[in-house]
């Protein structure tokens, strides 16, 4: 066993502490190429990632960079320099310690790379970033360790994939680095390990007492909530008395617009004063940090917030946790109960406000899956394509590279380790040349091989490689910002599809104010005060959550098994839907039909989760189209799929015949509106379309085309194309494969209970506000706006 | 055809769903902004790679119009040509275009990307009367404009939540779609382009049929039904 060095030991015995057994466990390992520890929050987690380090950096002799940490949040990043500020100082340790994310100033980040620290925190964004400069294996050549905090979230998405693409350059920059991940509580902890070691090495895998068991229940409010929609705000009263009751509470929104509406409210209603502030990813670096810096100071009461805070921030005195509206996933609901009572031996305390009624029971549902400790977990897909190539372009801009080279290394990082050299040498050739079937760009290839290297043709594309780097890619931000003459100061960032919508003097909330559109310049739009006055409600959304097909199942069991089980008002609301309609049954398939706004809609409550469902409205709204019911839209939730259109559907069952669905999929599924959105992103992370461009964007003449232009195009001239694979795989791992969908209705057979309605159900009206609607680019939409012309030409008398 | 048959300066036109326009009294089809070329362009200067395929693209759709309508005289608004320097050879442009230039006047109007048409077919203008029609590349800002038809602006209008480009035609000027395959467009109830035309104006929609539309009255849908 390794002892710690007496200066440590009189630290943690200055402070009552004892060293938790996996700090030791991982002090003892920490010569091991790659450890995963695996702990609850509040686990003294970080503590245990950084311990080796500074043990390493006690005697002063290391120089340059000894350990990288990153983390998958910019607020992280800022937090842990923070709390690692503090036994440095006491301790008098000679370790230098800086952030490097977004939000880190020009001349900063330049200074870091001529000099940088001992410990580096940053995001896999700002590690691309780099890895992409030229001088990367003068800054790496020191580097020792790697910390990746909250691995298990990284491994959810793209941008594991793009940081592991990272780790395995560095393993070659720093042939000794040894790589540690951080996770809370996974349900395949061994995937996460060959996600995180370089292949085909091994990785220890230390687990930490879990502690004690969430104490975990759903408030219970005075109000009923609403059927639909909803940010909780029935609850306010109630919510109030929590924050009086405890010292410091976390208040948690699926969404920013949620966020911003709840706080306003909270204050409307706030007669104490309470010190409560907001907190959400739009909001300024500057807002971000000054709630940051008063929650460290524990100067406030609550804080409304949205995932920025998530993933288990060390913010000391939070001792309740209020999560407004059900968690779609399981896992997500456990670590943000994790963030309450931090002293490791206190059992988290959290309180679910379901918005509405239908999230009552999703609640009822997440709440006995959380005691009974069925935590769900999706299998993570190998590395995206899309990232590779990326990466291949960060590698160019680094400088020139041995195709041979680079495919081995790529082989290092887990989630490629499979990577065939076919697969390879098509991202290779897309980066190259396009890697179209015609071949017209011979003269102009991005990349060209000289002397056996393959390297930029034009250096200066270097920039705007680097200015794309990352693989978020949601919708794009518009900045916001008082006007000129107010000083000018940012607020925040909308959705640049919100921000299209907004006319000058319209007015909306942010940052808990109410403000008034007075112009967009150059893609920042700046606002006026505007109190007193009407907001008209943000869309901007949030973090869009994974869903859970073991909680479908797990509500239609609730419904009909034991509904006695749920809160009042909301089992008078189940009997009212059986009333009005019907329940779900298990082996059967209810779909209802109802007209809203006297526009036909049908309801599908197939339980399947949300990606089948989505697949079951494709399915049907082609099915729509060619019975010439002209469908318009449908939305999918995990429980249902809402579809509208111009024609009432009268007898649904004929929607459902297995061959008829089958017959032409393939053409329907290619041009549908969910496959443009996936191309899209693959096309935005493979560098097809560029996000930013080195010079400034133009305001109002829209130099950029739609990237359906270009799916369209290769669609109809080169099917083959690398970009329209990877889409076609990647849609297909989200929509769920049309075997499955038939499997599921052919054991329901003919056991449709169809239910016409005369107005829309209890458990149909939480879709009508439900995110992600996806539209059907067929004849009624045509019909529509046809209809729309001639209606505004008679209008105008010029019929 | 499915077009949009309107009188603009004594002259009958039809407004063409593909982004066409055709006066049938003097044989004369019109189109704007083909940006010939433009994949090409950005390959050139280091950016993306799109895919190679929209100049065989437009002129494919515009060979369809041209057989359709079998014009005596074709004129091109200008930046038929993204940028002089990119006309790739190898995409058989040269050829496609010496055939439907083949028994027909052709006329290229210069535009800003285009101010030397790059090839040898057909005759080159800054501008061109025809009958009572005046055809220049960029609208002439100020009231003298009569007759005049141009592009440039690539008009775009967002209606029942589709965006369509679009024709915007007054009383005395006409303002064409982009026909090219890789343009963007810009929101014709915003300026300049607002500025540019009357209240009054209609904007014609392309797409599967041409549709009218009064300009003002159609506001940005806020979201699809």
């Amino acid at each position: 066993m390794m002892t710690l060095p007496p200066k440590f030991q009189k630290w943690f015995a200055a402070r009552g502490w004892r060293i938790h057994p996996h700090q030791q466990e991982l002090l003892d390992c920490s010569s091991a190429p790659a450890t995963l520890l695996i702990a609850p929050t509040g686990g003294g987690k970080t503590l245990a990632g950084f311990l080796p380090s500074l043990v390493e950096l006690a005697d002063g002799k290391h120089g340059g960079l000894h350990t990288l940490y990153i983390s998958p949040l910019k607020a992280l990043a800022a937090d842990i320099r923070r709390n690692l500020a503090r036994p440095i100082a006491e301790m008098g340790l000679p370790v230098r310690v800086e952030d490097r994310t977004g939000d880190t100033p020009q001349s900063r980040r330049r200074r870091q790379r001529a000099d940088p620290p001992h410990i580096l925190l940053t995001t896999p964004e700002s590690l691309a970033l780099l890895v992409s400069y030229p001088d990367a294996s003068r800054i790496f050549a020191g580097l020792s360790r790697v910390i990746v905090d909250e691995i298990h979230a990284l491994a959810e998405s793209k941008r594991g994939d793009q940081l592991m693409l990272a780790l395995a350059r560095l393993g070659s920059l720093a042939p000794g680095m040894r790589r540690v991940g951080l996770s809370a509580t996974v349900d395949d902890p061994q995937a996460i390990a060959a996600f995180l070691a370089r292949h085909p090495q091994s990785c220890r895998i230390v687990r930490a007492d879990p502690g004690p068991r969430p104490d975990i229940a759903m408030l219970t409010t005075a109000a009923p909530p609403p059927w639909a929609g909803g940010g909780g705000r029935h609850a306010i009263p109630e919510v109030l008395q929590a924050i009086r009751a405890h010292r410091t509470t976390l208040i948690f929104h699926n969404t920013r617009a949620q966020a911003e509406l709840f706080f306003r409210d909270l204050w409307l209603a706030n007669e104490d004063g309470l010190p409560i502030a907001i907190h959400h990813g739009s909001l300024s670096r500057e807002a971000r940090e000054r709630v940051e810096a008063a929650m460290a100071e524990g100067k406030l009461r609550a804080v409304v917030c949205t995932g920025s805070l998530d993933l288990g921030i060390d913010w000391g005195d939070v001792d309740l946790v209020i999560q407004i509206g059900a968690p779609k996933n399981i896992k997500r609901l456990v670590q943000r109960i994790g963030r309450a009572g931090h002293r490791y031996n206190a059992p988290s305390r959290a309180l679910l406000v379901p918005a509405n009624q239908w999230e009552v029971i999703e609640c009822q549902a997440a709440l006995q899956a959380v005691l009974e400790n069925d935590l769900d977990g999706e299998e993570r897909g190998p590395g995206g394509l899309d990232v590779l190539c990326q990466h291949i372009l960060i590698t160019a801009c680094a400088g020139p590279f041995d195709a041979d080279h680079l495919y081995a290394e790529i082989r290092t990082a887990g989630p490629y380790a499979n990577l065939a050299r076919a697969d390879f040498d098509a991202c290779l050739e897309f980066c190259a040349t396009g890697g179209y079937a015609l071949r017209a760009y011979d003269r102009w290839q991005r990349l060209i091989r000289r002397d056996g290297l393959w390297q930029l043709r034009d250096p200066r594309a270097a920039r705007d490689i680097r200015m794309n780097i990352g693989t978020i890619t949601e919708s794009e931000m518009v900045r916001v910002r008082w006007q000129n003459r107010l000083g000018g100061q940012p607020l925040g960032e909308i959705e640049e599809s919100f921000a299209a919508t907004l006319a000058p003097g319209d007015t909306f909330l942010i940052g808990g104010q109410i403000v008034r559109h007075v112009g967009l310049r150059e893609m920042v739009l700046e606002v006026a005060p505007a109190p007193g006055r009407e907001p008209r409600i943000a869309v901007y959304s949030g973090t869009k959550f994974a869903t859970s097909t073991q909680l479908s199942d797990r509500i239609l069991r609730l419904l009909n098994d034991c509904p006695e089980t749920l809160p009042e008002h909301a089992a008078r609301w189940v009997a009212l839907q059986a009333r009005r309609s019907r329940l779900p049954r298990p082996g059967r398939l209810l779909v209802e039909t109802f007209p809203v706004e006297g526009r036909p809609h049908v309801c599908v409550y197939g339980f399947m989760g949300r990606n089948a469902q989505q697949t079951l409205g494709l399915l049907l709204t082609k099915r729509m189209e060619e019975l010439g019911l002209d469908p318009l839209g449908f939305v999918a939730a995990d429980h249902a799929t809402l579809i509208w259109g111009l024609n009432e559907v009268s007898d649904p069952a004929q929607l459902f015949d297995p061959d008829a669905l089958r017959d032409g999929l393939e053409g329907w599924l290619i041009g549908n509106a969910v496959m443009k959105r996936t191309f899209r992103s693959v096309a935005l992370v493979a560098g097809l379309i560029a996000r930013n461009h080195a010079g400034a964007r133009k305001s109002g003449r829209q130099a950029t085309f739609s990237s359906d232009i270009l799916y369209d195009t290769l669609c109809r001239y080169d099917p083959d194309h690398l970009l329209l694979r990877i889409t076609r795989d990647e849609a297909m791992r989200g929509l769920v494969d049309f075997a499955r969908i038939e499997t599921r209705l052919a054991a329901i057979g003919n056991r449709i209970d169809h239910v016409a309605l005369d107005r829309v159900s209890p458990f149909a009206a939480p879709l009508l506000l439900e995110h992600g609607r996806v539209p059907v680019h067929g004849a009624g939409r045509e019909r529509v706006l046809a209809e729309t012309a001639a209606r505004l030409m008679a209008q105008a008398g010029l019929d | 055809m499915n077009g949009y048959g309107f009188t603009f300066c004594a002259a009958r036109l039809v407004a063409l769903p593909s982004g066409a326009l055709y006066w049938p009294e003097f044989g004369c089809l019109v189109v704007s902004d083909l940006h010939l070329g433009r994949s090409e362009r950005y390959a050139r200067r280091g950016g993306v790679l799109l895919p190679p395929y929209e100049t065989a693209e437009t002129l494919a759709r515009l060979r369809r119009d041209v057989q359709q309508t079998d014009p005596g005289v074709m004129v091109c608004l200008g930046d038929s040509f993204d940028d002089t320097e990119a006309v790739p050879d190898a995409s058989g442009l040269r050829a496609i275009i010496g055939d439907l230039a083949t028994n027909r006047r052709w006329i290229w109007i210069k535009g800003n990307h285009d101010p030397r048409p790059p090839i040898s077919i057909g005759e080159s203008a800054r501008e061109w009367h025809l009958g009572p029609l005046v055809f220049r590349h960029e609208a002439r800002k100020g009231d003298d404009a009569s007759g005049e038809v141009s592009g440039h602006f690539h008009p775009k209008m967002r209606l029942a939540g589709q965006w369509r480009s679009c024709f915007l035609v007054d009383e005395r000027r006409i303002i064409m779609p982009a026909y090219g395959r890789y343009t963007g467009g810009m929101a014709c109830d915003r300026p300049p382009l607002r500025d540019l035309v009357q209240p009054d104006a209609i904007a014609v929609l392309t797409g599967p049929r041409a549709y009218p539309v009064p300009l003002l009255r159609a506001v940005p849908a806020r979201r699809p039904s």
